[in-house]
């Protein structure tokens, strides 16, 4: 029963979906971004939260981004099933019912933005209600299927923890973490792009309208190369605003300057075949590790000068 | 429903109770901390 895929419209499994399943929902390795990214909001927040508080807002954070990534499955299911990558996840694969993943999503949306609005200000409770409703109506239901930019657009929806973590603490929002949610708002086409290019042929299997697919490879490439000029600078406008210190400075330049230079790599590459796609996985690894080191760096370096 | 079946429905009943009660248990412990954090903390 639980092996078999089902499609929208077919009847519902009737064995119950295993609890393991309601956890892959959430995507969990995604999470670990939002997350670090939330929590780094947090801790380079002026100011003093409660740990037991504190914890309870990047759960929340936690909950709101595995709440939106359900709501994500729940709509996206048919596309799943096409796509080598996503068609064992628990709908596709028939080992949970549409409904049940629709249950789920809402029940958690409310309950992770209730939590966090008793436990810390309405303030981020309001920003983690807006990231989960631009991820699911905006990014999923909107533009995902309608244009090639939708991750650019999209992307704004990730850039929200740490202006949340922030927002937790203080109870307002002010220069930095807008910077924050810029870094990462411009990050994300470099970063879906170097990996759209190498898993090519499985969106276009399910009529997704990734740039690759639409505009081909090379103007892929410019566009990465376009938006890292553009993601250096937001990189940099932290320290030429003096909203943080040295530390961040150092780190964000050589950790900038290695992601312009694979950028490069990626732009002058000319190479269809995924297996011999090499610049663009490292593009794609290194982003990943730089969004990390950076936002390492912003703790570090507020908790050192500021 | 095969008896293979009716087995399996009750397998993974009984482990989603179990979890449930788990989260369930793992929240009254968060909101008492809450409670305890806000009351001590002023807020």
């Amino acid at each position: 029963m639980a092996s078999s895929p089902i499609r929208a419209g077919q009847s519902a499994p009737t064995i119950p979906a295993h609890w393991r399943d309601f956890v892959a929902l959430t995507k969990p390795r995604v999470m670990t971004l939002v997350v670090f990214t939330g929590l780094c909001g947090l801790l380079a927040a002026p100011g003093h939260i409660h740990p037991i508080l504190g914890f309870t807002a990047i759960l929340c954070i936690a909950l709101g981004a595995g709440a939106a990534a359900t709501l994500n499955q729940w709509y996206e299911a048919d596309i799943d099933g096409k796509m080598k990558r996503t068609a064992n996840r628990p709908i596709p694969a028939g080992r949970m019912d549409r409904q049940s993943a629709l249950h789920f999503g809402v029940g958690l949306s409310f309950f992770s933005v209730l939590l966090m609005g008793v436990a810390t200000n309405w303030l981020a409770a309001a920003v983690l209600t807006v990231s989960i409703l631009f991820y699911v109506f905006v990014y999923t239901i909107w533009l995902k299927p309608r244009t090639a930019q939708n991750i650019v657009i999209g992307g704004a929806a990730g850039a929200f923890p740490p202006v949340i973590g922030w927002a937790a603490v203080t109870g307002d929002i002010s220069a930095l973490p807008i910077a924050l949610f810029m870094l990462i708002f411009f990050w994300t086409p470099p970063h879906f792009w170097s990996l759209a290019l190498f898993v090519k042929t499985d969106y276009a299997a399910a009529g997704i309208p990734m740039l690759p697919v639409v505009s081909g490879e090379v103007a892929t490439r410019r566009q990465i190369w376009f938006y890292t000029a553009i993601m250096g600078v937001s990189a940099m406008a932290p320290v030429v605003l003096q909203l943080t210190g040295p530390i961040y400075g150092a780190v964000a330049l050589v950790g900038t300057a290695f992601f312009v230079v694979f950028a490069f790599q990626v732009l002058r590459h000319r190479e269809s075949d995924p297996v011999r796609m090499g610049p663009e996985k490292r593009l794609f690894k290194y982003s990943v590790f730089y969004l990390f080191l950076l936002f390492g760096a912003v703790v570090v370096d507020r908790w050192m000068f500021i | 429903m095969t008896p293979d079946e009716n087995r399996q429905i009750r397998s993974r009943q009984k482990s989603r109770a179990i979890v449930t009660g788990l989260l369930l248990g793992a929240l009254v412990i968060l909101f008492y901390a809450i409670t305890i954090a806000k009351i001590g903390g002023g807020h």
